[in-house]
């Protein structure tokens, strides 16, 4: 057994150990909801989506800005500079009603 | 492969899978739909091998797309021969309905023209579906919200021929029935009366979404609320004239407390009971 | 008479845009009839991709998400029924949104959400105890080639993705994010799709572990002590199904 093998072997062979002897998990885990979209057979959602039916997207036609906990988690500007600022514009605006 | 139960049975709802292992069973079979079993392993399948013990199974597809003009997607027919095959359902069920357009899945189910070229096209493809999985499937009637003037045949008539032609069976949506007939200013009745009541092996009850509009009423086969009363009146004389037969609650949006759901699956069964003893007397 | 691949080309181009399809009809409000179904198909996809990146949808808000994810499904439909599997491109597609070039990270994010997706379907396997780890190294850890579960996933950025993903988790709440990088084991325990913070030599080790590098061809990437640590984070978390020795 060569020096390089014996400390691999100790390494995997400590690994083991600790983990025979303590199942103390001291690292964060996370269990975040879950999880997938399913598939259904039913229509809708029903009477309160009018005018949601079109979609047209121009790139510089218009523009979004996220509205959500971003804004409190202060994210940096772009790295160009570019800032965060603006509004939301109706992309229904060219939807039949 | 035994067959449903002529009891009532629930879609089930994973939110709902702890209260459904603690309630002492009265429910004559769950449903599931088929493309939310279809992945390798994980806690869907282990809660569907659990409960496979305790009931008897529907297997409803929702993704075939039956009713497409092109071919059946080959990789999807061998998931649902996998699905069969895994879980030995005691009814198979797809939609007379097309969801796919060339390579795109548009997860709904669009109505289509009824016609002698249509009638071919999915006859070949429940040929090819009941080859592929080995057994008999049902197909469901479709909530429409607009027709065909190309159109040559009545629904009813469309299903009577495939039924003569395949041998399949048919799932008969009574909220589906309701919701159409409503929206194509039809009756339901008369539906029913034309409609092939002796293929039937199982029969939907859903809720729907009501919009007045100006040409009258838009119903939506939402799955979303409770089964509406005059659902429930349309079914009691639907049963009273084919007899019993397995009939599920589906409830899809919106998905409210496993109690909400037995309580409507009990309605079904006092109203089968009815019939039941209508027909010993 | 129009055949029914026609019929059904010109149906599906009418869901995506205001034009009706020839050859329909109704009893009156055809236009409102009809976009029951161009509402349906807009709204479930979205609604699918809303139920797979939730932690998404809650960094850039609802409207954000929404309007985002109907141009993506518009431009990437599923290519298959089994919606479980849809949104893969969807990182991928944020990366290169502009409307959300501000969040760099929102890709990332994406990814890990994507990842825990795929870790909560993915094969079951029966994991090996670390006594039967250790009996089947047995004196030769050189070597020995493990098998993880198949769940196992990991997501590297060059952001703090995962902070940022676990601060947007239902109760959680959004705080200035550390500094980057951060890299995630990911991986499915019990009913849960987990989310690890490991560090990047670890990561990079259980990636060459996962691909069937054995242990003692390791030594480019990581020094003993970090194999040690990558093979306890892996039985410690019963990730190895499989060992052999080639």
């Amino acid at each position: 057994m060569t020096s390089k093998t014996t400390t691999l072997a100790l390494a995997i062979f400590g690994a083991c150990a600790a983990v025979t002897s303590a199942s103390a998990q001291d690292m964060e885990k996370c269990f975040g909801v879950a999880l997938a979209g399913e598939n259904g057979c039913a229509a809708g959602p029903g009477t309160t989506c009018a005018g949601t039916s079109t979609i047209d997207y121009q790139g510089n036609a218009w523009s979004l800005v996220p509205a959500g906990t971003c804004e409190d988690m202060a994210v940096p500007a772009a790295a160009d500079g570019t800032e965060r600022m603006g509004s939301l514009e109706e992309l229904d605006r060219d939807i039949p009603a | 492969m035994t067959q449903l139960p002529d009891t009532v049975g629930i879609g089930f709802k994973r939110s709902h899978y702890d209260a459904l292992r603690t309630t002492p069973n009265r429910l004559g079979f769950i449903e599931v739909h088929a493309e939310n079993y279809m992945g390798d392993g994980g806690p869907p399948h282990a809660q569907l091998d659990a409960l496979r013990r305790d009931y008897a199974l529907s297997v409803h597809g929702v993704g075939l797309s039956i009713g497409g003009a092109g071919p059946l997607d080959t990789d999807h027919l061998a998931r649902l021969k996998r699905v069969c095959d895994r879980y030995d359902p005691e009814s198979f069920s797809e939609h007379l309905a097309w969801s796919s357009h060339n390579d795109a899945f548009l997860n709904d189910l669009l109505p289509l023209p009824y016609d002698d070229q249509t009638l071919a096209t999915v006859c070949d493809h429940i040929d090819r579906l009941q080859d592929v999985i080995g057994r008999r499937m049902l197909l469901e009637n479709p909530s429409t919200y607009v027709t065909f003037e190309s159109s040559t045949l009545a629904e009813t008539d469309f299903l009577h021929a495939i039924v003569g032609r395949t041998g399949c069976g048919l799932l008969l949506d009574v909220n589906n029935v309701f919701v159409s007939c409503t929206n194509h200013r039809a009756d339901p009745r008369a539906y029913l009366a034309d409609f092939p009541l002796a293929a039937v092996g199982e029969i939907h009850l859903g809720g729907h979404d009501a919009e007045d509009l100006p040409s009258g009423p838009l119903l939506i086969d939402s799955h979303g609320a409770a089964v509406a009363d005059p659902v429930w009146t349309l079914y009691a004389e639907t049963v009273a004239m084919t007899g019993p037969r397995p009939t599920l609650i589906e409830w899809d949006n919106d998905v409210p407390d496993l109690p909400v759901l037995l309580a409507e699956a009990d309605r079904a069964a006092t109203i089968l009971d009815g019939v039941r003893h209508a027909r010993a007397s | 008479m129009p055949g029914h691949l026609e019929t059904q080309t010109a149906f599906r181009a009418a869901l995506n845009s205001r034009d009706l399809p020839p050859g329909i009809t109704a009893v009156g409000d055809l236009d409102r009839r009809f976009s029951v179904y161009r509402n349906t198909v807009a709204h479930t996809l979205s609604d699918a991709l809303a139920q797979r990146f939730p932690a998404v949808q809650r960094i850039v808000g609802k409207a954000f998400f929404r309007q985002t994810a109907r141009i993506f499904v518009a431009d990437n439909p599923p290519r298959s029924p089994v919606l479980q599997d849809y949104g893969t491109e969807f990182p991928a597609f944020l990366a290169d949104f502009p409307p959300a070039a501000s969040l760099p990270y929102l890709a990332d994010v994406a990814l890990i959400e994507m990842a825990r997706g795929q870790a909560y379907h993915a094969a079951d396997a029966e994991p090996l105890s670390p006594a039967a780890v250790m009996s089947r190294i047995g004196a030769a850890p050189d070597t020995a080639q493990v098998t993880l579960h198949p769940s196992v996933r990991m997501v590297s950025s060059p952001h703090a993705a995962v902070s940022i993903w676990r601060m947007n988790q239902p109760g959680a709440a959004a705080t200035p994010p550390p500094p980057g990088p951060e890299t995630a084991l990911i991986f499915r325990r019990d009913d849960a799709s987990v989310v690890l913070p490991i560090p990047p030599d670890i990561a990079r080790t259980v990636t060459q572990m996962q691909s069937g590098t054995p242990l003692g061809a390791l030594g480019h990437v990581a020094d003993a002590d970090t194999v040690g640590t990558a093979f306890s984070t892996l039985l410690q978390n019963r990730l190895i199904v499989g060992l052999c020795h080639i």
